[in-house]
């Protein structure tokens, strides 16, 4: 494990190199599935992203937040593929998109926020929702549940 | 599904609704099958509930009770749960905290049941929700498919993916999760790195299962999934970020390609 996230650190340092970054802030270059900038970014569906995806970084508002994707890179320990959040010119969270497991097989990761989808819009696209899976509610949780509203139809 | 009988019946701590879609002449059948299939989860509820000191499994837990006096049905999902703690490496066990508690079975297996018993009396056409966990069987209409939303983990009243079949089970293993009693059995911890797993298959038993174990697992959860026969699965990570296993687009939405650039 300490040898592919070795390779990992190579990949990051070899792509923020490739990218051209002043990588004047190392300290803020977290190494992991970052949780900073995650979850708002990469999905084309919030809409503030509204800036032009290839615009060059030093271009960019300061407090701008983008997320750029590497290409996959192949390393002796299999395929490494990473995903950096950059907040005006600050790398802010280094996500890694597909790591080798233990076989050498290269894990696909998803860069994709998980969408937010209202039973009315699906409705109204495709068919009724006729049941809801969830973690478990409590007979009390049941109330606010959308199951709750679906057996009142 | 305008015509389907519909029932909420209150029990094992949350909440099941059938919906059945009666055929001809069967009208008379849909009450008698719900009378049956809702007294046979009452009788599960007495028989495995951890909360109720009378019932088999505590009393099994405290040694007051051998395996052999029991209700032939506890010595089956004790067995069920030891193929599910091997199948998982481990991850799904029925030792929480150091005392027998085949909860993380129970339920599935007994919607499951539940839905064969319908099935049993002619009656096809229905879907099964035991507090989140979903059987579906046939159809609920002519040509149409039993559509199951999946309720978004770290947002709620809004869903995340809707899975679409015929005969599918759909089970979600979260952190909104009653009492939030899913632990890593290695670590005794709660696990870090998913917010919910659903994982879809035909057997709900299984699929419970699989979800609870791979909920377990936090982020180990994907590669296993991805290996497992008969089953997709869909995550959303603590995070906010969604992956799903290679098969799972069949039966399920994901989302569309990302704004990522390419360098």
């Amino acid at each position: 494990m300490r040898r592919v996230l070795f390779a990992l650190v190579s990949t990051v340092v070899g792509l923020v190199a490739l990218l051209g970054f002043k990588t004047h802030a190392p300290e803020a270059l977290a190494l992991g599935t970052g949780t900073t900038g995650t979850g708002t970014t990469g999905t084309g569906t919030t809409p503030k992203a509204s800036s032009p995806p290839r615009a060059a970084a030093s271009s960019a508002p300061a407090t701008a937040t983008r997320t750029l994707t590497g290409s996959p890179v192949n390393t002796q320990f299999g395929t490494v593929q990473v995903q950096i959040t950059v907040k005006g010119k600050t790398i802010t969270a280094v996500t890694a998109l597909a790591l080798p497991d233990q076989d050498g097989h290269s894990a696909q990761i998803s860069q994709y926020s998980a969408p937010l989808l209202s039973q009315e819009a699906v409705a109204a696209q495709s068919a009724q929702i006729n049941s809801i899976s969830g973690a478990t509610y409590t007979s009390d949780g049941y109330v606010q549940s959308l199951q709750s509203a679906i057996d009142q139809i | 599904m305008p015509d389907a009988v519909r029932h909420v019946e209150p029990v094992m701590g949350t909440v099941v609704s059938f919906a059945v879609r009666p055929r001809a002449g069967h009208g008379a059948t849909v009450a008698e099958a719900l009378r049956q299939a809702v007294s046979w989860l009452h009788w599960v509820d007495a028989t495995f509930s951890t909360y109720r000191a009378d019932s088999q499994i505590s009393r099994l837990a405290r040694g007051e009770l051998r395996i052999g006096a029991c209700d032939s049905r506890v010595a089956e999902v004790l067995e069920l749960c030891e193929f599910e703690h091997t199948a998982s490496g481990g991850y799904f066990s029925s030792m929480v905290g150091g005392r027998l508690d085949p909860s993380g079975l129970v339920k599935g297996w007994s919607i499951e049941l539940a839905s064969r018993l319908l099935s049993s009396h002619g009656l096809g056409d229905h879907i099964v929700n035991g507090g989140g966990d979903v059987r579906s069987s046939g159809r609920p209409g002519p040509d149409a498919s039993w559509q199951i939303g999946v309720a978004h983990p770290l947002h709620p009243g809004w869903l995340t993916t809707v899975v679409s079949g015929t005969d599918l089970a759909v089970a979600t293993s979260g952190t909104a999760e009653r009492g939030a009693h899913v632990l890593d059995p290695f670590t005794g911890r709660p696990p870090s790195g998913l917010a919910s797993v659903t994982v879809v298959g035909t057997d709900l038993t299984r699929v419970d299962s699989v979800a609870t174990a791979a909920f377990a697992m936090g982020e180990k959860a994907q590669p296993w999934l991805e290996r497992l026969d008969g089953f997709e699965a869909y995550a959303v990570t603590d995070s906010g970020m969604a992956w799903w296993t290679s098969g799972y687009p069949a039966f399920g939405t994901v989302p569309v390609e990302s704004s990522s650039i390419e360098v």
